[in-house]
């Protein structure tokens, strides 16, 4: 039965539990069941920027059924949901809107950075305006790649997502070390400004570093 | 202790005209389940009704044009691509069009009926997903969205097939289109433009006498036929105000001037005229869309001397009927492989100048009707 855990960390007698499951009684850890029922109802927050959203729209609609994941509950606020998903082109003047809206967020919250735009600045790198990867400025936990993606590989950014999900630290003294939503610190990510020449800061050093060159003397 | 006798007091009955809420202003936006993607609108508010609207927008502005004047004249035809992101097609249209014109270039008669048959498969996935948004907005949480977006799934079906992709299509190029069509692209494109009258009705017995919309759209937002001209508005929106200006009518691009279609025209101009201008249009396009398939002639799709060139000096304007209204690509060439000047004239954002005139004195909740009525599209409003 695929439902029961392969990784429960307490330790059972194998022959016990086999014993058990015949006469229906299931041993998981708690934990296990707290994992499950995170990763089977996320919520994303229903906030489209660009082209992809619109793949996002085809995703939840009845083709693809985002709800077969239990993702399909799209809310309007931020306060809500535990998913950003960043569907589309973040220029430099919505960046400090995408980023306020994660900060509002509650705990555990997570970003899947959808598209070429969103990833890296896509075909727009070059502009002026664009933002050359969101993840400068938020913790992005699952990339897609695609211009758009299709709506088959949002559903594996999902499955994806689930499985981090399903293997975090929520119990225990780990819990605090694994997950940082159990850190306890604060995961608040500073709001750019405009500067003179570009936004201020122009990244978010906690999530982001920028390449050093080494060259050779 | 002496008491006082407390006169009644005259008790003031307000008759509603002289009472007044403080102004109220609102920032709808950017993110807002329906604004459409990152529009953001200023609203004043007194009670619930409009005073002031200031559209504000920029949220996605992605450099197109700046981008399209550093790469070559073929380079920036996938970025058109993204700019209304529900028509590639037809973006790719208006611009092959434009580059055509300036360059003189001929287009095979097989590539012209191509040509047609997508631009009128957009027109009817573009016109049955702004329907869907649009009772979205109404607050009709998506049910006919899901029938508009099964149906559309059908139609990016045969995108995908003949383009390889499903959305950002890149498939027509300058003189042609890239690729011929796929052996059985046509027979299933006529089983779905066959089957799509089917949805048609089913779509409008749900919705054209739904008593909801017919309370909330008529007489809202209602955009008067000498106004429509002068802020220059297109497509729909235009018609819907009784203007018989479409431009497949009008310059006969293309191949139009061989089919046999009417153009629908509104009378009152609200956003129920806008509503029911999208849903004879589909009905149009299909029509549109048989006899195209009818016809269609074997040849080759596209001249292979036009891959690469550099026109002369010049200048050229190509526009199109987008499902939104005049696409119009204005180009200046001074010689060199890239161009001198790259201007796209957007239809949504020309259209979105006259928000302002239709939402005052309206409800703020018919303010995100006007708003889904006019048919935006943020990637080609900021470009």
């Amino acid at each position: 039965m695929t439902l029961l855990p392969t990784n429960t960390s307490f330790a059972a007698d194998e022959g016990l539990r086999s014993e058990l499951q015949k006469a229906g009684v299931f041993v998981v850890s708690l934990e296990w069941v707290y994992n499950w029922g995170r990763k089977s109802s996320i919520w994303p927050l229903g906030f489209g920027i660009a082209c992809c959203a619109i793949e996002m729209i085809c995703t939840a609609a009845a083709r693809f059924d985002l709800s077969r994941f239990g993702a399909e509950v799209f809310r309007p606020s931020p306060r809500q949901a535990d998913l950003m998903i960043v569907a589309g082109t973040v220029t430099k003047k919505m960046a400090p809107q995408v980023i306020r809206l994660y900060n509002q967020m509650p705990e555990p919250k997570y970003v899947i950075a959808m598209g070429a735009c969103a990833i890296s600045g896509g075909p727009f790198k070059q502009g002026y305006n664009v933002l050359k990867g969101v993840d400068r400025f938020i913790p992005v936990d699952v990339h897609i790649p695609g211009c758009p993606p299709r709506p088959e590989a949002l559903l594996h950014a999902l499955m994806t997502l689930q499985r981090k999900i399903e293997n975090q630290r929520t119990l225990g003294s780990d819990a605090r070390r694994t997950n940082p939503a159990y850190r306890g610190e604060n995961r608040e990510c500073p709001i750019p400004e405009f500067g003179e020449h570009d936004l201020v800061p122009p990244y978010n050093p906690e999530v982001w570093k920028p390449h050093t060159i080494v060259r050779e003397a | 202790m002496s008491t006082e006798t407390i006169a009644p007091r005259e008790y003031q009955i307000y008759s509603g005209d002289d009472l007044r809420t403080n102004v109220l202003e609102i920032s709808m936006g950017p993110q807002h389940p329906s604004t459409h993607g990152v529009f953001r609108m200023d609203v004043s508010l007194d009670g619930e009704t409009v005073v002031k609207l200031k559209p504000v927008f920029g949220y996605l502005h992605r450099n197109h044009e700046k981008i399209a004047e550093t790469t070559s004249y073929l380079g920036s035809m996938p970025y058109t691509d993204r700019l209304d992101y529900f028509c590639s097609m037809t973006n790719n249209w208006a611009y092959a069009l434009a580059v055509e014109k300036m360059a003189g270039l001929a287009v095979p008669e097989r590539a012209e009926y191509i040509r047609v048959i997508m631009a009128e498969l957009t027109r009817l996935q573009n016109h049955a997903s702004l329907v869907g948004f649009l009772t979205n907005d109404l607050g009709a949480s998506g049910t006919p969205l899901l029938y508009a977006i099964r149906e559309r799934e059908h139609i990016l079906d045969l995108f995908e097939w003949a383009s390889g992709a499903r959305m950002m299509c890149n498939y027509m190029r300058f003189g042609g289109v890239r690729n011929d069509l796929p052996s059985g692209w046509l027979a299933q494109c006529k089983k779905v433009v066959d089957d799509f009258p089917a949805f048609m009705d089913e779509f409008e017995t749900l919705l054209t006498g739904n008593e909801i919309i017919l309370s909330r759209c008529q007489n809202v937002g209602v955009l008067p036929r000498d106004l429509a001209i002068n802020a220059s508005i297109t497509g729909p929106c235009l018609r819907a105000s009784g203007v018989d200006y479409d431009l497949r009518k009008v310059d006969k691009y293309g191949i139009y001037d061989r089919f046999d279609f009417k153009v629908p025209l509104g009378s009152v101009g609200d956003c129920y005229d806008r509503f029911m201008i999208r849903l004879l249009e589909m009905r149009e396009s299909v029509k549109i869309l048989k006899q195209a398939l009818a016809t269609i002639p074997e040849g080759p799709v596209n001249d292979s001397k036009a891959r690469n060139f550099r026109p002369k000096p010049a200048e050229a304007y190509g526009r199109i009927e987008g499902p939104k209204g005049e696409l119009g690509f204005y180009l200046v060439s001074d010689g060199t492989p890239k161009p001198h000047r790259y201007h796209v004239r957007p239809p949504s954002f020309i259209n979105l100048t006259v928000l302002e005139d239709m939402c005052l004195g309206q409800k703020i909740a018919d303010a995100v009707i006007v708003l889904g009525s006019i048919d935006i599209v943020l990637g080609e409003v900021d470009r």
